[in-house]
């Protein structure tokens, strides 16, 4: 279902005509509100006016999370504080958080931006939405609760943790959507298994599943184990939170980037340079429309490829892939560039592995080495040693062939990797910096 | 003829064989044998219990991977060459040995050791035509 007839499907020519319009008023916006954003325009030369046409972005210079830090906390609003009506913070790995504001204007365009995300996954008024999204600080909570409310449909504001009395409520309440973090998702899974519920009995159709990577396998298995349509929906608080992009229901093939707010920009994390359409490389994101917190040619650090090839939903607005990892998370291994979401949709690939998993990176004299720790439940288990040993030498074998790289893989007891209720934490790196 | 044996995955740290011997005894279950084969990562815990079924709940319950795998139990000559004599026959028919382990109790006079073979059945029939003992399930549960 397309919420907005009108912008969803503006044909490419017009869609453009309105981001540079979009794009010259915003620029125009900043530049004399800012003082961060004027400095930096000076700097390298470039007044307003310069701007053109959409190719003139690329003078502009790149703003980063460190930018934000350095003018925190609210340096970067573009606002007054009586205009100010919400603050969100993603939490830093480094300590200090990084906040983000929203004028009245900005909740009205994330509430609309939400309520596309949920109409293009087939929800509809007289449909229950189990929000198991932290709320607070985070944006996942109330970004969707805000878009659900929007769309006219119910929302269950559970959010996070106590996951058996969440998944009674499943059984309960019945809902109809469920929204949380891919991992989250198959920890219910597992926890409603344990607890005896056959997902199929429950009233769940379709989940909306971000901010986190995850792969098509784990897709996969997310449906078959819950008996729903998975669809991935993008987002980051700097832009706006949740509802940057999301999937459609009919083609489940790529994020629909929500294009008529924001510019994408696909560039080499090393060189900084543009990329052509379909090469994978870092995605960076120009906000159109944000009032309190807009953002000129933010680098994400997410890693994805952007499609503009027609989708057969009807939207015009270009799919980015999935993502593919993250370019600060992106590992380094003798050389090859290795993403954990490659090692993940290797090990689901191979029957009765569960897609639990953590890398542990260490140097030995010069050498990168990789250690993959898998979980052996009762499936994989075997009584003889030469079998276990098999398993592990077949999975080295699989991650050897897709990744170029030699791992070692360790084989652990279920449940003893660490499974987070928000981010799952992957990888540990042990080398000295 | 086949004796149910109860097998534990476990990660080479300490405290993990403590968990499952603590488990069993907790439930009041008896071990009456075991082995432990080790590799540098994990290792495989195998027990013959007095009561299979419960042992299997109490360990799974504490999120243990458990299998169940049918094993020979077979009475030995407690004298030199005795162990000797049963392996000659397995090897000549061609018969192979994936693992094997002793009871901890003799059984009168002579040993009781356990046996996996790759093909339990013809090892049965085979050690039975040359008059090998070998113990019923609930000969060895009780022991």
């Amino acid at each position: 279902m397309i919420r907005d007839q009108y912008y969803e499907t503006l044909p490419r020519e017009e869609l453009q005509a309105l981001q540079l319009r979009r794009l010259q008023a915003m620029v125009e916006r900043v530049y004399h509100l800012v003082p961060f954003y004027r400095r930096r325009l000076d700097e390298v030369g470039f007044k307003p006016e310069h701007l053109r046409t959409l190719a003139d972005l690329e003078n502009l210079p790149f703003t980063v999370k460190q930018d934000i830090r350095d003018n925190y906390p609210f340096g970067l609003f573009a606002v007054p504080m009586e205009q100010v009506v919400r603050i969100h913070a993603s939490s830093g790995t480094t300590g200090k958080p990084t906040p983000v504001g929203y004028t009245a204007r900005d909740l009205e365009t994330w509430g609309e931006l939400m309520a596309r995300v949920l109409a293009a996954a087939g929800v509809h008024r007289g449909d229950i939405v189990h929000v198991a999204y932290g709320y607070g600080l985070f944006t996942g909570g109330l970004g969707f609760h805000y878009g659900v409310e929007r769309l006219g449909a119910a929302v269950i504001p559970v959010s996070g943790g106590q996951t058996r009395r969440q998944i009674m409520l499943i059984q309960d309440f019945a809902p109809n959507v469920l929204c949380c973090t891919p991992s989250f998702a198959l920890y219910l899974a597992e926890v409603g298994q344990e607890m005896g519920v056959n997902f199929k009995d429950t009233q769940l159709r379709v989940g909306i599943f971000g901010a986190e990577p995850w792969s098509e396998a784990m897709r996969q298995e997310i449906e078959a184990r819950l008996h729903i349509d998975a669809l991935d929906i993008y987002g980051l608080s700097e832009i706006i939170g949740p509802g940057v992009g999301v999937e459609c229901l009919e083609a489940k093939s790529g994020l629909h980037l929500f294009e008529d707010h924001f510019l994408p920009e696909i560039i080499d994390p090393v060189t900084l340079e543009p990329l052509p359409p379909g090469e994978t490389g870092e995605l960076v994101i120009t906000t159109l429309t944000k009032e309190a917190f807009p953002l000129i040619r933010y680098r994400t650090r997410d890693v994805t490829s952007l499609n503009y090839t027609p989708c057969r939903c009807g939207r015009t607005h270009l799919r980015m892939s999935r993502i593919k990892g993250r370019s600060d998370d992106m590992l380094i291994i003798r050389g090859v560039n290795v993403f954990p979401s490659q090692i993940e949709s290797v090990l689901v690939d191979i029957p009765g592995v569960s897609p639990h998993y953590q890398l542990i990176v260490d140097r030995e004299g010069h050498l990168d080495t990789l250690e993959v720790a898998v979980e052996v439940d009762e499936t994989v288990f075997s009584d003889e040693v030469k079998q276990l040993q098999k398993l592990a030498k077949t999975i080295e074998g699989r991650i050897k062939d897709y990744l170029t790289v030699s791992v070692k893989v360790r084989l652990v007891e279920p449940r003893t990797i660490p499974r987070s209720e928000g981010k799952a934490q992957r990888v540990i790196d042990r080398r000295q910096k | 003829m086949k004796v149910e044996q109860i097998s534990v995955f476990l990660e080479n740290k300490a405290g993990r064989l403590a968990e499952v011997t603590r488990c069993l005894g907790e439930a009041g279950i008896n071990i009456r044998a075991l082995s432990l084969a080790d590799t540098t990562d994990f290792g495989i815990l195998r027990l013959i219990v007095d009561k299979y079924d419960a042992a299997r709940e109490v360990l799974k319950s504490k999120g243990f991977t458990v299998g169940k795998t049918e094993v020979v139990a077979i009475e030995v000559p407690d004298h030199p060459g005795g162990l000797a004599s049963v392996l000659d026959i397995l090897a000549q028919a061609g018969i192979n040995v994936e693992y094997m382990y002793a009871f901890v109790q003799h059984s009168g006079k002579n040993a009781v050791i356990i046996f996996r073979f790759d093909n339990l059945d013809e090892a049965i029939n085979l050690l039975q035509k040359q008059g090998i003992h070998i113990y019923k399930g609930e000969e060895v549960y009780r022991l």
